[in-house]
C-alpha cells in the first residue's frame, strides 16, 4: 500500500471527506449526543421545554469556554491544572475591586487581565525554565487558590453592581444566554485558530513531534506560551461569568472545574498524548456533559454521584480512543 | 608465551590455542538491508582481537548477536567448540559474554556494588541480599583490578566514564567472564583515562580472558590487539595477526570496495563563495571551525562519529549556540538564534535523525512539506491548502516519492520514503544553502541514487550543498571539496581530484602517511 509501483502523479487525498466524516469520532459524538437527548427527554417530562434546555447550557458553557483553549494546549503536548485555582484567583481579585468601589467595566477587566497574568506565570515557568506542565499547574493551582483562601478566609464577597448580573444571568435573544452566545462565538474563533491559520498548524506539529517543529523552524516556546495565555485569559473570562452568575465570591468557588474541562477535552476526542483533536469535538464533548449531568439533577440523583459518573467518563474517554487504535493495529498488522 | 602452543609445534599457527569462541557462517538481514552475509569470526584466549570496518560495515549488528539481542538468520555459534544459541541477553550473560559499550549500559542510581552483583548477589540463609559480602566482594573484585580507588558504595552517576568502563569490567569479572567485548570503549576518554584502560586490558588478557576490541582509532589497535578481523559492507574480508599486516594494508581491505553504485555526472561550475565561517567555536564539541562554501558547490564533510561535525551544522543553522566565531551569508553577517532565523536567511539543515529531527509523524506528507514553509503557503496566517499541496506535489514529483496520496501519515512510509519528504520540505523553502547530514543513511539503494540524482540537480541550479557523510563512495563520488574533520576541528581540507579514500580514513584517524 505505501509503495505502489512508480504512480507519478500523486493525488491529494484519497478517502472522499463525506467517508472520513462517517467514520469519524465526532460522528460517534453526535450519535451519543442524540441517544442522551432521546433517554432524557422519556426519563423526564420536564426536559422538552424551550427554557429547560437553556437552563442546561449553563452546566457547561463556562467550563466549555475554558475546554476551548484546554484543547490547544492538550494538542501541542502541555496541560494546565491551574484553571479553576486561576477561576477564583480572578474572582477574588473582582470582589477586592467591588470593595473598593469599581464598576462593572473594571471589573470584567480586571477577571480578564487577572486570568491571562497567571496563564502568562504559567507559561513562563513551563517555556523558561523547561519544568514539565503537569507539575507547574500543580503548583501554581494550589498557589493561586492559596492566594484567594489568604485574603478571603472564610469570608464572601458580595455586593456586585446589578449591571455586572448581565453576564452570567442575561439572555441576549429570546432563550439564547449570554453565555451560550458568548461560547458559541468563541468556538467559532478557536475552530478558525486550530483548523484554518497556520498558527493551528504548528500546534499540531508542536504536539506530534517537538524536536522535528523546531527543526522546522518552528518557534515551540512562542508558541506555548501563547497558549498558556490563551488558557489563562479564557479561565479569566469564565471567572466573570460565574462571579457574575452567582453574584458572590468564595475561595471555594468552581472547585474541581479543572477535571470536567480536561475530561471534556479528552471526550471531544482530544489525544491526551497531544497532536491530535478538532474543537467540533469538544463542542460535542460540552453539549454532551451538559445534557448528562442536568438528565442525571432533573432525576434528582446526588452531587457525589455525578462527580463518581465524571470520574469514570474521564477514565472511559481516555482508554477508549487508546484501545481503540490497539484493536486497529492488531487487526491491520 | 603460550605452553599450549609450544607443545603443540605442527599447527600452522604456533600462537594460537583453540579459540575460546568461534562464529561461523553468520549472516542477519533487516527489511531492506542485508546487514551481515556469511561472516566467521574467532576469539582467542588471553588474545585482543580488533575489528575494524567503516560505519555500516556490520561491526554492531555482530555484537548485538554475540550479545543475545539480535538472533543470526543462519550460521552456528560455538564456545569452547561446543554449538551453543544466544536467544536472549540473559543467555549470552550465562555463557559469560559480556560486553562494555561506547555508552556503558549500567544504572546509574545504583551503587558500584549493586551494579558489579546486579543479577547475581550474595545472598544470606533467608534468601534476601547479603549486603556486606556483597560489597566486600565487590572491593576484592576492583582491587583485584587494581581499581581500588572506586569505592564500591559510590553511585555510579557520581563516577567518570572511565571508571564506568572500569566497573562494567569489574561486573564482567564478577561473574568469571571469558569473552569480553569492548565497543569503541575509548571513544569518550582522555588520554590519561585510554591508558588506565590500555593497563585493564593487559590485566584481562594475563587472566586469560578472549577480548573483541572494537575501534577506528588505529593507533589503539596497533598497541594492544594481538590479530585484526575486517568488515566492509557486512562480509568479512580479511583477518590475521596484526604484526603481520601493516596500517595501509589494512585501510585498503575496509575501503577497497567493487563500486556498486553510479554517481551522477555533473560539470562543476563553482561560483563565488556564497558562505563563509570562521573560528565558530562552542565550548565543548568543536573549536575555531573555518570554511567557505561557494555557489554551486557540494562539499563533503568526512569525519569519525563524534568529530563534531553534526554539531557544527547544527550551529550554522541556528539550532545550538556558539561561544565565537561569524557566519557570513552572501557578503551579509548572520547569526541565527533559532532554526526559524536561518531558514529565514536561506540556510537550511536537514538532519540526520529522520524519525525524531526530520518527519513529523503523525501528519499528513503536504503538512509535513508546508510546515517550514507555512509563511509563503499561508496568507496573513490563514492557511491556503491549494497552495500546500502545489507545494508538496512539486517537490515529491521531482523527488520520485511513492505514496498513494498526499494526505497519507508519513509514518506510513518507507525510511527512503521519508527521507525524500525530510528533504523535499527543507528544500521547499527555496534556500540558498542546504545542509544534509547523513542523507541516505540506512535508506535502499534506489531511493539513495534518487537522493544523488537530486543532489546533482540542485547544485547545477546554483545552490550549494554541504553534506555530512560517514560513507566513502558518497563523500568521493558527490563531492567537489573534501572538509575532514577530527575531534572537534578540521584536521585538512581536500581537492576532490585524485583524492583516495585511504587519504580520508588516515586522516579521519590520524595516521600520519
Amino acid at each position: 500500500m505505501t509503495d505502489t509501483p512508480a504512480p507519478r502523479h500523486i493525488p491529494d487525498r484519497l478517502d472522499k471527506p463525506f467517508n472520513s466524516a462517517i467514520f469519524s469520532w465526532e460522528a460517534l459524538l453526535v450519535a451519543v449526543a442524540v441517544a442522551i437527548f432521546a433517554v432524557n427527554s422519556f426519563a423526564s417530562p420536564y426536559f422538552l421545554d424551550a427554557w429547560s434546555l437553556s437552563d442546561l447550557t449553563f452546566n457547561f458553557t463556562e467550563k466549555a469556554l475554558i475546554a476551548l483553549a484546554m484543547a490547544l494546549l492538550i494538542i501541542s503536548g502541555e496541560i494546565d491544572l491551574s484553571v479553576a485555582a486561576i477561576i477564583a484567583l480572578a474572582s477574588t481579585v473582582m470582589g477586592m475591586a467591588v470593595q473598593a468601589g469599581a464598576g462593572t467595566p473594571v471589573l470584567v477587566a480586571i477577571g480578564i487581565l487577572v486570568g491571562l497574568g497567571c496563564g502568562a506565570f504559567n507559561g513562563l515557568l513551563v517555556t523558561r525554565l523547561g519544568l514539565p506542565s503537569i507539575v507547574v499547574t500543580i503548583g501554581t493551582m494550589s498557589l493561586f487558590r492559596g492566594i484567594a483562601f489568604i485574603i478571603l478566609g472564610d469570608q464572601a464577597y458580595k455586593g456586585y453592581p446589578p449591571s455586572f448580573a448581565f453576564f452570567g444571568q442575561g439572555y441576549v435573544w429570546w432563550v439564547v444566554s449570554f453565555e451560550l452566545a458568548l461560547f458559541l462565538v468563541a468556538a467559532a474563533i478557536y475552530w478558525f485558530l486550530l483548523h484554518r491559520t497556520s498558527f493551528g498548524r504548528r500546534v499540531f506539529a508542536i504536539g506530534n513531534n517537538p524536536v522535528a517543529a523546531q527543526f522546522s523552524g518552528v518557534r515551540v516556546g512562542r508558541i506555548k506560551f501563547i497558549l498558556f495565555c490563551l488558557t489563562g485569559l479564557m479561565a479569566g473570562i469564565a471567572s466573570v461569568l460565574i462571579t457574575s452568575r452567582l453574584g458572590s465570591t468564595r475561595p471555594s468557588i468552581a472547585q474541581g472545574y479543572e477535571l470536567e474541562v480536561i475530561t471534556m477535552v479528552v471526550l471531544g476526542g482530544v489525544s491526551i498524548l497531544g497532536g491530535a483533536g478538532s474543537i467540533l469535538g469538544v463542542v460535542l464533548a460540552a453539549f454532551i456533559m451538559g445534557l448528562v449531568t442536568f438528565g442525571l439533577g432533573l432525576l434528582n440523583v446526588p452531587g457525589i454521584v455525578m462527580s463518581i459518573f465524571i470520574g469514570l467518563l474521564l477514565i472511559i474517554v481516555i482508554a477508549l480512543p487508546i484501545l481503540w487504535r490497539r484493536v486497529r493495529r492488531e487487526r491491520f498488522t | 608465551m603460550d605452553t599450549t602452543a609450544q607443545l603443540n609445534p605442527t599447527t600452522e599457527q604456533p600462537l594460537a590455542p583453540a579459540p575460546r569462541l568461534t562464529l561461523s557462517g553468520i549472516s542477519k538481514s533487516f527489511p531492506g538491508v542485508r546487514a551481515l552475509h556469511d561472516v566467521s569470526l574467532s576469539l582467542y584466549p588471553g588474545q585482543v582481537t580488533a575489528l575494524v570496518g567503516e560505519n555500516g560495515a556490520g561491526k554492531s549488528t555482530l555484537v548485538k548477536i554475540m550479545t543475545g539481542i539480535y538472533q543470526p538468520d543462519a550460521g552456528t555459534i560455538s564456545i569452547d567448540g561446543q554449538p551453543v544459541t544466544l536467544p536472549s541477553a540473559h543467555a549470552a550473560f550465562g555463557h559469560g559474554i559480556t560486553a562494555i559499550h561506547q555508552e556503558t549500559v549500567l544504572f546509574d542510581d545504583l551503587t558500584v556494588a549493586e551494579n558489579i552483583f546486579l543479577g547475581h548477589a550474595p545472598r544470606s540463609r533467608f534468601g534476601t541480599i547479603d549486603w556486606r559480602t556483597m560489597r566486600k566482594q565487590a572491593r576484592e573484585v576492583l582491587d583485584t583490578m587494581r581499581a581500588g580507588h572506586i569505592d564500591a558504595d559510590a553511585r555510579l552517576k557520581d563516577l567518570g566514564i572511565a571508571n564506568k568502563h572500569l566497573v562494567a569490567v569489574a561486573r564482567a569479572m564478577s561473574i568469571d567472564a571469558q569473552i569480553v567485548i569492548m565497543d569503541e570503549p575509548t571513544a569518550a576518554l582522555s588520554l590519561k583515562e585510554i591508558e588506565e584502560l590500555f593497563l585493564l586490558v593487559e590485566f584481562l588478557k594475563s587472566e586469560g580472558k578472549a577480548i573483541l576490541f572494537i575501534s577506528h582509532k588505529f593507533d589503539e589497535i596497533y598497541r594492544i590487539a594481538d590479530r585484526y578481523t575486517v568488515f566492509r559492507d557486512g562480509e568479512m574480508v580479511g583477518e590475521g595477526l596484526i604484526k603481520d599486516a601493516g596500517q595501509s594494508q589494512i585501510v585498503r581491505m575496509m575501503v577497497g570496495r567493487a563500486v556498486d553504485h553510479i554517481f551522477p555526472q555533473r560539470k562543476a561550475e563553482i561560483g563565488a563563495p556564497v558562505l563563509t565561517v570562521s573560528g565558530l567555536s562552542h565550548p565543548t564539541e568543536f573549536d575555531d571551525i573555518g570554511f567557505e562554501l561557494h555557489r554551486g558547490e557540494i562539499l563533503g564533510f568526512y569525519g569519525l562519529v563524534g568529530a563534531g561535525r553534526s554539531e557544527v551544522m547544527q550551529a550554522i543553522s541556528g539550532i545550538t549556540r556558539t561561544s565565537s566565531g561569524t557566519i557570513t551569508l552572501e557578503g551579509k553577517a548572520i547569526m541565527p538564534k533559532s532554526a526559524a532565523d536561518s531558514i529565514d536567511a536561506g540556510i537550511v539543515y536537514v538532519p540526520e535523525e529522520r524519525g525524531k529531527q526530520g518527519v513529523v509523524i503523525g501528519l499528513p506528507i503536504f503538512q509535513n512539506i508546508s510546515l517550514p514553509s507555512l509563511k509563503r503557503t499561508s496568507k496573513s496566517g490563514m492557511l491556503r491548502l491549494a497552495e500546500e499541496f502545489a507545494l508538496a506535489r512539486s517537490y515529491t514529483e521531482r523527488l520520485d516519492l511513492r505514496a498513494s496520496s498526499l494526505s497519507q501519515d508519513v509514518g506510513t512510509l518507507s525510511g527512503g520514503n521519508q527521507q525524500k519528504i525530510v528533504i523535499a520540505k527543507w528544500l521547499a523553502t527555496a534556500p540558498k544553502v542546504i545542509i544534509l547530514d547523513e542523507p541516505t543513511k540506512g535508506i535502499d539503494i534506489g531511493s539513495k541514487a534518487a537522493v544523488h540524482g537530486f543532489m546533482a540537480e540542485l547544485v547545477a541550479q546554483g545552490l550549494s550543498v554541504i553534506m555530512v557523510s560517514s560513507e566513502l563512495p558518497e563523500i568521493l563520488g558527490m563531492s567537489d571539496r573534501v572538509v575532514v574533520m577530527r575531534e572537534g576541528r578540521i584536521a585538512s581540507v581536500y581537492d576532490n581530484k585524485g583524492l583516495d579514500a585511504e587519504t580520508l580514513v588516515r586522516t579521519a584517524a590520524g595516521i600520519a602517511a
